[in-house]
């Protein structure tokens, strides 16, 4: 009875089974024990009625590419019983509905806030282990690198760890509430988009753009060309390079192992450069915007970014060597943070954390979005890293291969840019003479459109730390009534608390390093 | 220790050294030589904004109204940009061709006072005045250690600050550190719009720093809120709840214009 769909499909809200909760329960929960995972489950309120919406995706291991979205909608019930005690992933999607929409759900363990400023409250209750033995610690909110406030509650048996909590919600700026509320701007909304979360700047502003793209069907009018596909695919797999190699150095840094930690940090720089080039941001800021690219590259760029690449790439492997032969990082890094595959499937876990785990599954290869569909065709696309043993040691290591990929396929992509005719011809766009005039009709042309009414369009791609997907709902005037962002942060912060169990409280921060999660992107 | 052994460990450690000593060869000194020598950044990166204050008047109120920070103000007493408002998202500059605004590779954009971050006729450069500090710069001018926090920050301006202690900035040959506790701190960096949900723990950090001390306010968001200004979740910028020093406009600011700006403030060399 769900309805199934592709990613960026432009849905019409009539078109969602609207279920009785109570088949709607069952059939999650079934649905659920069939292995499938969840995209996104939240509360929204259309014509004064507090309705409950849920996405779930089910992967195909076996490379037939058989894999589905899923959607259903039900009026919202006063109060249910948690599937949360049913299956463990629900936990955080649970307590955000609770929290935004004060729906009782009963028999949910941890019923608390999320975000909003109860959390800071004393009212707040912290998860407690008694006995004799049994000591907190508490980090937080400021911690003593440069990173983003969250606080961190051990319950601590001397050096070992019973429990970790871990309460967010110190960075909530409201976003989802701006984007309704603002009146729809693109060029306002995209500036936001890319504040959403300042490190996964290209892989939302892309979403957003990929989502807007597919409402007003632009895909269609063969406005988005191969060309713009590539450079944003190019843009966000340097986005991908640079953070997986700043924590490759940080994990380094955090066993005391310096040289990788120095010469890792300075290469990180070295991608974020390259980015600038490209967009005239370290972060990319200002690059992609919905239906157009501002920054076109050109035969001289393509062929600095190739020479970079190929030079970064031989110090990569330097000193990735150095790093994974050093005898004390075998030793920091192996059986340290351990999560096996069943937790990693039970809790929900996405991108490197959950790759290391073995579970099978990232976007760029199983939902193919954008560019990497044409990859795909030409054979040219990523293969799933994975490993087992779900370790700091595995986590590190898939960061290290994907990497590789990421390389290959900027390489590959940049081959195909060069290999169109007319393109020694593309200079910048601002060179245009034209350009303004021409940019302001173009701009207009968007504004002036409306929004589908009554619609609903997921987007989703494979940030660097995983699925990052973007869900739209508008109403029969047009108009946004929810937005909401999920950041891969949201299904992994339960996998470090999950990580820390039994392991000694001196491991934290390089359990915490080997996830790198999002403060920001969680907290919205 | 039978021979076999020892001839293995010997065998690991030589690989070992080796491998040190190799890539070390080969990354070599890849510090910048910045400011003794200047660094120029290639070309799309947007720094300091330029204003045509000849440009026409149509050209000007159409990116006043199209300026999604509302950074703009142009009518026929004044034209004027504010830097502390603008994320440099390089709008302007697409609706006017250049011919208003053109955002120039300049990375020089800090400045003392929050007036001084408004562009305009009598004041296109932003700068800071090097008169108006002697008492910080004799008490901070080679050695200041500076607290971090992020108050609702993305994480743009917080990885930007970090990579300052990267072997190729190597913040700490000004003497200048970042330091994990307030109470070894002469100072504070604030990056972000101040999420209410962040005030208190800013304000206890700001009180645990002993006196004297300094507020730099980093990126657009922190001196103004940035995209989030209209917001009601956040309070906005820094200066609304404590006295700040030092701004930092940008979104976030490029390293170099941070060490910059620290350089230009405190240090004495």
């Amino acid at each position: 009875m769900f309805l199934k769909f592709r990613v960026n499909q432009f849905l019409k809200l009539s078109e969602i089974p609207l279920i009785h909760f109570y088949d709607f329960y069952n059939m999650v929960l079934s649905m659920i024990d069939d292995g499938a995972q969840i995209v996104h489950y939240l509360g929204f309120v259309e014509n004064n009625c507090k309705k409950l919406m849920i996405v779930l995706r089910t992967i195909d291991n076996n490379d037939n590419n058989d894999n589905n979205l899923f959607i259903a909608i039900t009026f919202a019930p006063t109060e249910y019983l948690a599937f949360t005690s049913q299956a463990k992933k629900f936990h955080l999607f649970e307590r955000e509905i609770h929290e935004e929409f004060s729906i009782n759900i009963q028999g949910h363990p941890q019923l608390k806030a999320v975000r909003s400023a109860t959390t800071l409250s004393e009212e707040y209750q912290f998860y407690n282990i008694t006995g004799d033995s049994v000591h907190q610690v508490a980090v937080g909110p400021v911690h003593a690198g440069i990173i983003g406030p969250g606080h961190f509650r051990f319950n601590c048996m001397g050096e070992r760890v019973a429990h970790l909590e871990i309460k967010l919600g110190y960075q909530h700026r409201g976003v989802e509430k701006l984007i309704c509320k603002s009146c729809f701007d693109i060029t306002k909304l995209s500036n936001l988009m890319e504040c959403v979360a300042g490190d996964s700047a290209v892989t939302n502003i892309l979403t957003f753009s990929e989502l807007i793209e597919s409402a007003f069907e632009l895909e269609k009018e063969g406005i988005i060309t191969s060309d713009i596909k590539i450079i944003r695919t190019i843009a966000l797999e340097l986005e991908r390079l640079s953070n997986h190699i700043g924590d490759l150095g940080a994990l380094s840094g955090d066993v005391a192992f310096l040289p990788p930690d120095a010469y890792f940090g300075r290469m990180r720089g070295e991608f974020l450069n390259l980015l600038l080039l490209l967009s005239g941001n370290r972060f990319g800021k200002g690059l992609i915007r919905p239906a157009i690219n501002f920054y076109k590259i050109n035969l001289l760029d393509i062929n600095y970014i190739e020479k970079k690449l190929n030079e970064l790439l031989t110090e990569i492997k330097h000193v990735s060597e150095l790093l994974f032969s050093t005898q004390e990082i075998i030793d920091r890094f192996e059986g340290i943070g351990v999560i096996d595959n069943k937790t990693a499937l039970d809790l929900g876990l996405v991108g490197v954390a959950a790759r290391a785990s073995g579970v099978k599954y990232d976007v760029r290869k199983n939902f193919l979005p954008g560019y990497y569909s044409v990859l795909e065709k030409e054979n040219k696309n990523i293969t799933i890293q994975q490993r087992l043993s779900g370790d700091v040691w595995s986590r590190a290591r898939i960061r290290y291969k994907e990497i590789l990929d990421s390389i290959s396929i900027i390489k590959n992509m940049l081959e195909n840019l060069k290999s169109k005719t007319d393109y020694k011809t593309v200079e910048q766009s601002q060179d245009d003479s034209n350009f303004s005039s021409n940019y302001l009709l173009f701009k207009n042309k968007l504004q002036s459109k409306l929004l589908p009414s009554s619609a609903v369009i997921v987007a989703i791609n494979e940030g660097w730390r995983g699925e990052l997907t973007h869900l739209m709902i508008t109403d029969e005037k047009s108009k946004i009534i929810r937005y909401k962002i999920k950041d891969p942060s949201f299904h992994n912060w339960s996998g470090l608390a999950y990580a820390m169990r039994d392991q000694e409280i001196s491991d934290f921060p390089l359990c915490n390093k080997s996830f790198n999660l999002s403060y920001c992107g969680f907290d919205l | 220790m039978p021979i076999e052994m020892l001839e293995r460990f010997d065998r690991i450690v030589n690989q070992r050294v080796n491998k040190l000593l190799l890539n070390r060869l080969e990354q070599g000194y890849r510090t910048t030589k910045y400011p003794n020598v200047d660094v120029n950044l290639s070309k799309p990166y947007r720094g300091r904004p330029e204003i045509n204050f000849e440009a026409d008047m149509i050209t000007m109120k159409l990116c006043e109204e199209n300026c999604p920070q509302s950074a703009i103000i142009a009518n026929s007493e004044k034209k004027a940009l504010n830097l502390g408002r603008c994320v440099f998202c390089g709008e302007c500059e697409r609706l006017s061709d250049g011919k208003f605004i053109h955002f120039t590779t300049d990375f020089s954009l800090a400045t003392a006072t929050q007036e001084d971050l408004v562009l305009c006729e009598e004041n296109v450069i932003p700068k800071i005045e090097r008169e108006i500090n002697g008492k910080i710069r004799k008490l901070f001018g080679k050695s200041l250690q500076l607290r971090q926090v992020s108050a609702g920050g993305c994480n743009a301006c917080e990885a930007d600050i970090n990579v300052l202690n990267t072997p190729f900035f190597d913040l700490s040959r000004f003497g200048i550190q970042i330091v994990a506790s307030p109470r070894h701190a002469d100072g504070m960096l604030i990056t972000g719009p101040i999420s209410k949900n962040m005030k208190l723990a800013l304000l206890k950090t700001y009180e645990a720093i002993p006196d004297p001390k300094i507020i730099i306010a980093i990126g657009s968001c922190a001196i103004s809120g940035g995209v989030f200004y209209e917001s009601s979740e956040v309070v906005g910028g820094v200066d609304r709840i404590l006295p700040v020093d030092l701004f930092i406009p940008g979104c976030p600011p490029h390293p170099l214009t941070t060490l910059k700006a620290l350089i230009d403030y405190f240090s004495k060399y």
